[in-house]
């Protein structure tokens, strides 16, 4: 008999040649950020050499910590389809925090330390609960307690600013510390965002975290525990948030309460940049630490360049929509391959 | 499987039994005393019309809804089942109707989402996860790679990848709720070698599915439900078709219903050239008034993507439509509308229906401006003429406020009929119009189209029933590979011959 059906053995390969284009344009994400870093350092050093000096390399690598440390915490979130538009003012509040325990209470510095963490832990698990307790949307929940939180600092402070001179000198030196050359804090940072990818990649309770976000229904169905492991990201999201608090405050010696204002935007359009789908269940943070760095660059490359401030807002922007239709392109044609590779299965 | 295996399978307590189960969501009983007993190295099958409360039975076995009242045995063990997590652990596992995979995960990790094979640390071992995916893979007889994300695998494709998943937790029971809805006649074959092989090994297999060729060729035993109640149980060879469907409905129904004869008048709808690069080439046809034209052929062979091409919704490289004369221009749904076309999607709860929006809204949609006083849609009109829709189509709901989501899924697609009928359209053109309803209400859409036809409407259908479109059609038009293989007039149409034409099979 003469039929027209291939025998089934054919699909392998086919399949084998797609997950690899499929490996290649993820690839191709990482690859781009690196060489738009390449290429913008490369660029701005030559036209200005001093931005590759010691202290210009230090104070990138400084600035991009912090971001690198909520990137993670916001991928965590992002993958499960969420958003915390929150961790600017989670940081804020640690940051103040951490910086009148030890200006006005004199408590010992590890302890300082630890109480502007568990801040953090109890904004995420605020974050959290609103979430998966109340049902509240995330971007709502977040944006909600943006305010609350970012009102309690302003209250707390009443104005008050605390200066480098009221914190002890073992912690601002932690803040700007190094080991061979690297600053204490973006050693911590690189050490987190390790954490959590490994966490994300290699654990089963992390693998659940893109299963929530790339079908909600399927995860309910196949009894993952959604309402803990939400609660987790959140925690861990507001945890990092104020790990960056206690970081900042190292970092800058002042803290008013404004410090972390309008942050949450940039971190999510480092995440975005980064690779992570807005809609959750895929992306790395080695990505979303790829993209906060080059955010970062950016920030520092364009001044030194003389590049008007709006023109810097604007190629971040640019950045970032080109993210997210790079994204729909490669969504597209990978439904159009799925689609070939399919009708001729029949 | 020897006689005296099967004699002592039906000693045995069944491997899970379903007691006088009731569950009520509101107002409406889902189950009013259901029963259900399923015996290891058996396939059963549940039958009942849609809104008998079948999805609701399986969902109560998953572990997705807990009943009201009743009880559930394992083994003769009265047990619980708090979660979908709890009904997995006792080897329960259920492929859904629409498949329920995570499309960023790869297909060895929805094989084992939760259950990875753990290494060091407890760290998940990838390579050991992807060698026992590929080992599933191996004894069901499929290629897939197990690396390979699951988006935009085929639905046969994402069932094997589900039933692979059962496999891995060894259940002991397999649930599939209308497995084959989707499936080409290959596709459904692989997939019942599949199950025959798991049932030989020992697993029960419950079986749902309108198709009763399908429930005799795989199935031993047969439960029919009605109203949420159980109706019968019996040995398959024991009953036939025609009893089972009285049964299903509580009623004679009359045979497959027949479309009558009418002259047929002018050429309304005229489809010229038709191409889309890649998808469907040379595409030329026309449908008259009063003519019910079937398009046949396998999934995948371009159907749904001529008619939505048509109607503007799909783009066209090149070709012409004519609605009763007029050039239609392409890529445009509205203008479409406007020429007296009307199309009644395959999927009607992604593309058919607004699901949140109420029963009223959805059947008003098309023409929300023409109901519009001043150009705002008042509450009075709407709902006038949606009331009448609902009346003439028999739809069953209980406030035409409701959403429609709150419909079963033969009633919705009433719904989408409705909306599409009140355009009162030249040309209809209806895509898989009975895929997953029950067949009262199927013989109530044929006679609806029969009618209608009879009322000088061109009706162009695509269906992959072939008693429906050898029932309903005056020419079959049969395509394959995107191309049209075959103009078959009513006299020359047989099974045969259309399954000749859309596979390519030598004569």
């Amino acid at each position: 008999m003469t039929t027209t059906t291939r025998p089934p053995s054919a699909a392998p390969e086919r399949q084998d040649q797609w997950t690899q284009r499929l490996r290649g344009l993820f690839g191709a994400r990482i690859l781009g950020l690196v060489l738009a870093l390449a290429i913008l350092i490369a660029v701005t050093t030559l036209l200005n050499p001093r931005f590759l000096s010691g202290q210009s390399v230090r104070d990138i690598l400084l600035a991009a910590a912090i971001s690198v440390l909520l990137a993670s915490g916001m991928t965590m979130v992002i993958l499960t389809r969420g958003i915390d538009l929150s961790v600017g003012s989670v940081l804020g509040l640690s940051a103040f925090g951490t910086a009148t325990f030890l200006s006005e209470y004199e408590l010992a510095v590890p302890l300082a330390v630890l109480l502007g963490v568990v801040i953090g832990s109890l904004c995420g698990a605020i974050n959290g609960a609103l979430i998966t307790v109340g049902g509240v949307p995330p971007l709502v929940a977040t944006l909600g307690t943006l305010y609350l939180f970012r009102g309690i600092v302003y209250f707390w402070a009443g104005g008050s600013r605390i200066s480098a001179g009221d914190m002890p000198r073992s912690f601002l030196d932690f803040g700007t510390a190094r080991i061979l050359g690297f600053p204490y804090l973006t050693l911590i940072a690189v050490v987190m965002a390790i954490a959590v990818g490994v966490y994300l990649a290699r654990y089963r309770s992390g693998r659940d975290l893109y299963a929530l976000g790339s079908s909600p229904e399927a995860a309910r169905l196949a009894g993952i525990p959604a309402t803990r492991r939400l609660m987790g990201a959140y925690i861990m999201a507001g945890t990092l948030s104020g790990l960056g608090g206690v970081l900042y405050a190292a970092r800058y010696g002042t803290v008013d309460a404004s410090a972390g204002n309008g942050l949450e935007l940039d971190i999510v359009a480092a995440v975005v940049v980064g690779g992570v789908a807005i809609f959750g269940g895929s992306g790395t943070v080695f990505g979303a630490a790829l993209g906060a760095l080059l955010l970062t660059v950016i920030n520092n490359a364009l001044p030194s360049l003389g590049i008007d401030q709006f023109w810097q807002r604007a190629i971040v922007g640019a950045l970032i929509i080109g993210a997210i239709a790079l994204d729909r392109i490669v969504a597209v044609r990978t439904a159009a391959a799925a689609r070939k590779a399919t009708t001729h299965v029949h | 499987m020897s006689e005296q295996d099967q004699a002592a399978s039906t000693t045995k307590p069944p491997v899970l039994a379903l007691r006088d189960a009731h569950k009520s969501f509101g107002a409406v009983q889902a189950l009013r005393g259901a029963h259900l007993e399923l015996y290891a190295g058996e396939s059963h099958a549940l039958v009942g019309e849609n809104g008998a409360g079948k999805s609701t039975l399986i969902k109560v076995l998953a572990g997705v809804h807990q009943p009201d009242s009743g009880t559930i045995a394992l083994d003769g063990e009265p047990v619980t089942f708090r979660s979908t997590a709890d009904a997995l652990a006792a080897g329960i596992a259920v492929i859904y109707q629409e498949p329920t995979l995570f499309p960023d995960l790869t297909v060895a990790e929805n094989i084992f989402v939760g259950r990875q094979p753990q290494g060091r640390g407890r760290t998940i071992d990838r390579r050991a996860m992807n060698a026992a995916a590929t080992e599933l893979f191996t004894r069901l007889g499929v290629p897939l790679h197990p690396d390979r994300l699951a988006r935009g695998l085929s639905i046969a494709d994402q069932q094997l990848v589900e039933i692979a998943k059962a496999l891995s937790v060894g259940a002991r029971v397999l649930i599939m709720d209308e497995p084959t809805a989707a499936l080409s006649g290959v596709e459904v074959d692989r997939l019942f070698a599949v199950v025959r092989g798991l049932r030989e090994d020992g697993a029960a297999v419950l079986f749902i599915s309108h198709r009763f060729s399908e429930v005799e060729a795989l199935c031993q035993r047969v439960t029919v439900m009605r109203d949420g109640q159980h109706v019968s149980t019996d040995l398959m060879p024991d009953v036939t078709t025609d009893e089972l469907v009285r049964r299903m409905v509580g009623r004679e129904l009359s045979a497959m219903f027949a479309k009558e004869d009418v002259p047929a008048g002018e050429v309304v709808l005229e489809v010229e050239g038709l191409t889309r690069e890649g998808v469907f080439a040379d595409v030329t046809f026309q449908v008259r008034a009063g003519e019910i034209v079937a398009l046949a052929g396998l999934v995948g062979s371009g159907r749904s993507e001529v008619v939505q091409s048509i109607f503007g919704v799909d783009r066209r490289d090149a070709g012409t439509v004519r609605v009763a004369g007029r050039v239609l221009p392409p890529n445009r749904p509205r203008a479409a509308m406007a020429a007296g076309l009307a199309l009644v999607p395959e999927d009607r709860r992604q593309q058919g229906l607004i699901l949140d929006l109420s029963i009223q809204r959805n059947i008003t949609l098309p023409r929300a401006r023409q109901l519009a006083t001043l150009g705002l849609l008042t509450g009075h009109s709407e709902r006038r003429s949606a009331a009448e829709w609902a009346r003439r189509l028999h739809t069953r709901f209980a406030r035409l406020a409701d959403p429609v989501a709150t419909l079963s899924g033969g009633n919705q697609q009433k719904v989408v009929l409705a909306k599409w009928l009140s355009t009162e359209p030249k040309v209809l053109i209806v895509d898989e119009p009975t895929r997953g309803i029950d067949v009262a209400t199927k013989a109530e859409v044929h006679r609806l189209m029969s009618d209608l036809a009879a009322r000088g409407v061109a009706i162009l259908a695509v269906s992959s029933e072939l008693p429906e479109v050898l029932g309903m059609a005056d020419r079959v038009l049969v395509m394959r590979e995107g191309r049209l293989a075959a103009d078959l007039p009513r006299a020359e149409a047989t099974e045969e011959s259309i399954i000749r034409a859309g596979t390519g099979a030598a004569a």
